[in-house]
């Protein structure tokens, strides 16, 4: 049943997506117009494409993000069964926590953490 | 407290009765997509009108007061306003990735806003890894977010879409801790179980006192974030970047980043409700039992919606106190300080509940 409503869920997003546009486009009046088309900025005439390179910055916080996102990911079974694992588990949780403790000290120290 | 499921076991065995399975199941989820596009509306709607009066007031304003009484209906104005404006094409646009965006972003919240336990019962999706399935649905409307960016082909999208994306993703690692730290705790990731225990056991902000006050706090300061709101709306920061990465939507597409926004704010805060104030669970006091007993009539309804738009006003507040920060310092923020912090706060809370000494 869970699973159906969330197929049912989706397709409510969809679907409002969908419908309210449709109506949107129904209701809304038209007009054609070639400066109406151009990218707004400000008025002013847009330079080059946007389709661009772009800062490298923001790629490193991602690769950095997708480290630690994996990490919490394999850390949350361990957060429900973590009463019954006991001493063991928390022994070898704090071990894996300090290999990526080190990680983010590793990046940081190498200045990925530094915006330039 | 009242047993919502009642009324769905009633309306299932009734549905089942008079029609074949499969119509029963299509009937049910007609009726919770009904469901889910009202809350989402309502919501929407209520936190939209409540973040303009508490702008205002903050700003010694009087907020929207022409329209209506209180300037109440200024909201269903601004709604019927939207469908009338016309959705501009643009020229330079990818049309496909341009008008997939709204689907990603509004989809997402849809199915997040499902997952809000409303009543004892009362609650849509209830996986048994219900925090996880959360975190990891909310997550998508950053993709909504980046594709709205980079099929814009214009500048301004551009940028708002990679402060967003930046932004976004690494406050979900603090998102994701916090939610651990909770599921040391409870040792359940079900939403319902989570409520049902501080019902029982009251809630957890109390159960878990010191690292759970911590993970709160940390869950205020990078839920604005994951919002793109408050001191970390430079994504959409309406002096350098227009209206960042939904610069070139109009109407209605517009509309749906708008109404995603404010769903996104009642869904962070129903979050926090749900795990740190005890979702639906009424306030106990310990030994005092007229007490608890008066606080169980009030309905679970009332007091997941109480709390979760005081939660509300307390984004609110942040976000209207502070000033806008650089993106450096936002990274830097996250990075360098809440990161840490909620590891530290992780092992802490693991070395509490091993030990025994929470309540």
């Amino acid at each position: 049943m869970n699973f159906t409503l969330f197929v049912a869920a989706v397709l409510t997003g969809v679907g409002f997506v969908a419908i309210v546009t449709l109506l949107a486009r129904l209701l809304a009046p038209r007009s054609f117009n070639a400066q109406k088309e151009e990218p707004y900025e400000c008025g002013v005439p847009t330079r080059g494409g946007s389709w661009m390179q772009f800062r490298v910055g923001y790629y490193l916080f991602a690769i950095l993000f997708l480290m630690f996102d994996v990490e919490t990911m394999f850390l949350f079974p361990w957060a429900v069964v973590m009463r019954t694992m006991g001493p063991a588990g928390l022994t070898a949780v704090l071990f894996f926590l300090a290999i990526l403790v080190l990680g983010l000290a590793y990046a940081w120290r190498k200045g990925a953490l530094r915006w330039r | 407290m009242f047993d919502f499921t009642i009324i769905t076991n009633w309306l299932h065995t009734l549905l089942v009765g008079v029609l074949p399975e499969w119509a029963a199941v299509l009937t049910e989820s007609v009726l919770v997509a009904v469901v889910i596009i009202s809350l989402a509306a309502i919501f929407a709607m209520v936190l939209i009108y409540m973040e303009r009066k508490v702008c205002a007031f903050f700003q010694c304003r009087l907020g929207p007061n022409r329209v209506g009484k209180w300037g109440l209906l200024q909201l269903f104005a601004d709604v019927f306003k939207m469908l009338q404006k016309e959705i501009i094409k643009m020229r330079q646009t990818d049309r496909f990735l341009h008008d997939l965006a709204p689907f990603f972003v509004i989809t997402a919240s849809m199915i997040t806003i499902a997952c809000l336990p409303w009543n004892k019962g009362a609650q849509i999706l209830d996986f048994n890894i219900g925090v996880f399935f959360f975190l990891a649905v909310s997550s998508v409307s950053v993709v909504g977010i980046l594709l709205a960016g980079w099929g814009s082909n214009s500048k301004y999208p551009l940028i708002g879409a990679m402060r967003s994306g930046a932004q976004i993703i690494s406050y979900e690692i603090s998102i994701g801790i916090t939610m651990l730290t909770v599921i040391c705790l409870t040792g359940t990731m079900q939403i319902s179980e989570i409520v049902e225990q501080q019902y029982t056991e009251g809630w957890n902000i109390f159960r878990g006192h010191l690292p759970m006050v911590v993970a709160f706090l940390i869950y205020m300061i990078a839920g604005n974030a994951e919002c793109n709101r408050g001191p970390f709306d430079l994504p959409e920061s309406e002096s350098e970047l227009t209206a960042g990465y939904h610069t070139e939507y109009s109407g209605m597409h517009f509309g749906y980043f708008y109404l995603a926004e404010y769903m996104n704010l009642f869904i962070s805060a129903g979050l926090a409700t749900t795990v740190f104030l005890g979702g639906w669970a009424p306030l106990h006091i310990a030994g005092l039992d007229g007490f608890n007993h008066a606080m169980d009539y009030i309905p679970g309804v009332v007091w997941f919606v109480g709390k979760a738009l005081f939660v509300v006003f307390l984004f609110m507040w942040e976000r209207w106190t502070l000033p806008r920060l650089r993106i450096d310092h936002i990274l830097t923020l996250e990075w360098k300080y809440l990161m840490p912090i909620s590891l530290v706060n992780l092992v802490v809370m693991a070395l509490v509940v091993a030990f025994g000494i929470h309540f």
